[in-house]
């Protein structure tokens, strides 16, 4: 019986099945469901690290201590890991290490798509893709026999339409893999430059014996069909190849990198007009080029975005002189404009959206971070200025300080959730302190990893397994206090005065300063909804203030705010209305 | 066969995601290939959402191309419009009859198109309308809407009540079990 899984189930269910002990990562969209997956099966010690350095250096040293791990992580995830990653490459492994970067391609919910096809080469290590998730699952348990037997770790790197579609997956058993003694190999572990000179020769032999394999291994396979056209592809771009020519020949890499020159050579040289079609970058059609193939990729095919279907059918069909397999007159189209964009918002009685009111209102410079708090960037709250990486907005805040001055940073501050600034927003702080800057900073510590999913993090305190002590809470003022902060404040964000109130004291003070507002996401904190407030038409004056705050309850009816039943009563839009028009059920009986 | 296609079109946090679930379990248990296509993550928070059902002897793409969907289930009337151009040629444009106003809309920077049931219908598209609020609250519960349109859809899919409710049984937790029912079997007659 084959079970309907995304992408990212298989994978962990693939981890499970080769016998996995560990599993870590920081949650990120596209990757988040793989541990969360793995956490279920009793067998795994799955974990939540603070970030991905961490998530990756805790999974070498299992591998180091001969258990099989498994870390996932979204694309730039990989780049906080890249400092451990690009040494464990040298290290080689013990038990069998598999790094999963979930990339995005399109940006579904990512500040950039970089390609990390990029990065695996980069740390010379092989990258195997899937394309489906009976592949997740397969490549995974291969992935693990290729990490021990070439002594590397591994990059399994899948995308969000492989990681997020559900097809169906046959199961097998788990295979329990004992641990072998413990033995010490400073040679091979401890890098310093006379092992690491020996290391780097050992990882140049092994990427020579990884070519080879590739010539050889069913992960990269030719499907003969028409050999006037042969299409090289691979990942989730297969899917669209067989779609829009499934008569084609395709050389299919499942592992791709190191590439099988030989392998290529001989398909480009069987067929009659050769293709490479992959998303994103020209990574492997580079390598086509290089060998003086005659081939078409990136000028055909985008090389931002997603690929889908129908653009790979269109090209293809355009290039060929093929009529296209896919629908291509024109799809009955909506009379008129275009419909209006929907794009995401803050939910009903979400702590952030009183605390951005506030930043808009006091015209405030905002220096912000990754998370669901992004979105009070967007109109109508429109308050943040800039948004770069997990992490960046102290710093960011901090070089804006040094650059204008003092009096600039009295209208600056700096905006973070609770586990982006554990994840790597305390060593901004931390600079703040030390370099002597005036530093205001934000923390939304809405008591969960929001914008993910609700996971939990180490200011909360309960761990993925679902164990909490007191002890194991990270106190974000406590920790604040112990860099060198002596101005640490918590303040509820639904009390929007005192949110004010304290923020002017805050920006006047000329050290760092640390505002917690603290209140649970309105997702998980189902005690605080009451029944939904509404608007007395005949006090209503139809200022529309309560609109700016951006809350999708609030609505214009008749030159008269209105309120939807999706309300939770948290109360901000009676606390703007300057008319005192807004008022609980109860107020009217 | 050929594959078939049908997308569930809603915002996010109104039930799409579970009735793609229903939806994929009843297509498994007849034994077909399947895919289905979601995206989690920001686009979630009150964004439109889109679930991509894809069925047959073998399914290789995930995702659906315009001009292909034999049914679009739209849980709203601005997000019928966006996906209409999907719709293929004959197909069924499915549409619960309720507007949800996006955040441009609410700020003033966009209109919300008054007339859809005029442009979907002068878009040539078969156009059927439900009531689906009204149909859920007699069925037991609002919340199970999505299960109302599940039932429109099932009325133009060849799977038989016992596959569905045999997936209906399996998917929710059991106090929601009989509300959700009275809501399919209110939906697909």
């Amino acid at each position: 019986m084959r079970q309907l899984m995304t992408g990212n189930e298989a994978i962990a269910r693939g981890a499970w099945e080769a016998g996995v002990r560990v599993a870590t990562a920081y949650p990120g969209t596209p990757s988040t469901e793989i541990t969360e997956n793995a956490a279920r099966y009793p067998e795994i010690y799955a974990e939540w690290s603070p970030n991905e350095k961490v998530a990756l250096e805790v999974g070498l040293g299992a591998s180091i201590a001969g258990g099989r791990a498994l870390v996932a992580m979204k694309h730039v995830g990989v780049n906080v890991a890249a400092d451990p990653l690009f040494t464990a490459a040298y290290t080689g492994v013990t038990g069998g290490l598999v790094l999963v970067s979930a990339d995005d391609p399109g940006m579904h919910s990512s500040q950039n798509e970089q390609d990390n096809r990029h990065l695996g080469r980069a740390a010379k290590i092989p990258i195997l893709e899937p394309a489906d998730s009976q592949e997740a699952k397969d490549f995974t348990v291969a992935a693990f026999s290729l990490s021990e037997e070439f002594d590397t770790p591994v990059m399994l790197r899948i995308t969000t339409r492989a990681a997020h579609s559900r097809s169906l997956v046959q199961l097998g058993a788990r295979e329990e893999r004992p641990l072998p003694p413990y033995s010490k190999d400073a040679r091979k572990y401890v890098m310093i430059p006379a092992y690491a000179r020996l290391r780097h020769t050992a990882v140049e032999a092994r990427l020579a014996a990884l070519r080879e394999l590739a010539e050889t291994t069913p992960l990269n396979r030719v499907e003969w069909g028409d050999k006037s056209i042969g299409i090289v592809t691979g990942g989730v771009a297969y899917q669209y190849v067989k779609e829009a020519l499934p008569g084609a020949s395709v050389l299919k890499l499942g592992l791709s990198f190191p590439l099988p020159r030989r392998k290529i050579t001989e398909f480009a040289q069987t067929v009659a007009q050769l293709y490479v079609v992959e998303e994103l970058e020209d990574f492997w059609e580079t390598y086509l080029r290089a060998w003086g193939l005659p081939v078409r990729g990136k000028e055909i095919f985008p090389r931002t975005g997603e690929l889908q279907p129908e653009t790979v059918a269109a090209a293809l069909a355009a290039d060929t002189g093929r009529p296209s397999r896919l629908p291509t007159s024109p799809p009955p189209a909506v009379a008129g404009a275009e419909p209006p964009a929907r794009p995401p918002v803050l939910c009903p009685g979400c702590p952030h959206r009183g605390l951005f009111y506030v930043l808009r209102k006091m015209r405030l410079i905002v220096a912000g971070d990754i998370g669901c708090y992004t979105l009070g960037c967007l109109e109508p709250l429109n308050s943040i200025d800039t948004t770069i990486c997990m992490g960046a907005s102290i710093g960011a805040a901090i070089g804006m300080e040094k650059t204008r001055g003092e009096e600039f940073a009295r209208r600056l501050v700096a905006v973070i959730g609770d586990s982006t600034f554990i994840h790597s927003g305390v060593t901004g702080l931390i600079d703040a302190v030390y370099n002597n800057a005036q530093t205001t900073l934000l923390i939304l510590d809405n008591r969960t990893t929001g914008m993910t999913g609700h996971q939990d993090n180490p200011a909360t305190g309960r761990t993925l397994r679902g164990e909490w002590r007191e002890r194991q809470e990270i106190d974000l003022a406590r920790l604040c206090r112990a860099v060198g902060v002596n101005r640490v404040t918590t303040v509820d964000p639904f009390e929007m005065e005192l949110m004010e109130e304290t923020l002017r004291t805050e920006l006047a003070a000329a050290e760092p300063s640390v505002v917690i507002s603290r209140r649970k996401c309105a997702l998980i904190d189902r005690e605080a909804a009451r029944p939904p407030l509404y608007v007395d038409q005949a006090e209503c004056t139809g200022c529309f203030r309560c609109m700016r705050l951006g809350c999708p309850c609030l609505s214009r009816r008749e030159q008269k705010a209105a309120i939807s039943d999706q309300c939770v009563a948290c109360g901000l839009c009676a606390q703007v209305c300057a008319a005192g028009a807004i008022k609980t059920t109860g107020e009217a009986q | 066969m050929n594959v078939k296609n049908v997308l569930i079109a809603g915002v996010g946090g109104q039930g799409t995601i579970l009735a793609g679930r229903i939806l994929a379990a009843v297509i498994a248990a007849a034994g077909y290939d399947l895919k289905v296509s979601e995206i989690h993550g920001m686009a979630q928070r009150g964004g439109s959402v889109v679930t991509q059902v894809r069925w047959g002897e073998r399914v290789f793409s995930p995702i659906v191309p315009p001009g292909a969907a034999d049914a679009v289930l739209a849980f709203e009337k601005l997000e019928a419009l966006r996906w209409l151009p999907w719709l293929r040629p004959g197909g069924r444009m499915l549409v619960n009859d309720q507007r949800v106003d996006p955040m441009p809309v609410l700020t003033g920077a966009a209109v919300y198109p008054e007339n859809a049931a005029a442009l979907l219908a002068a878009a040539g598209a078969a156009v059927t309308f439900c009531d689906g609020i009204d149909l859920a609250r007699r069925a037991g519960s609002a919340k199970a809407v999505n299960l109302v349109l599940l039932g429109l859809l099932s009325r133009h899919l060849e799977f038989s009540p016992a596959e569905w409710e045999q997936a209906i049984r399996q998917a929710g937790p059991e106090k929601y079990l009989a509300a959700n029912l009275a809501a399919f079997r209110l939906g697909a007659i």
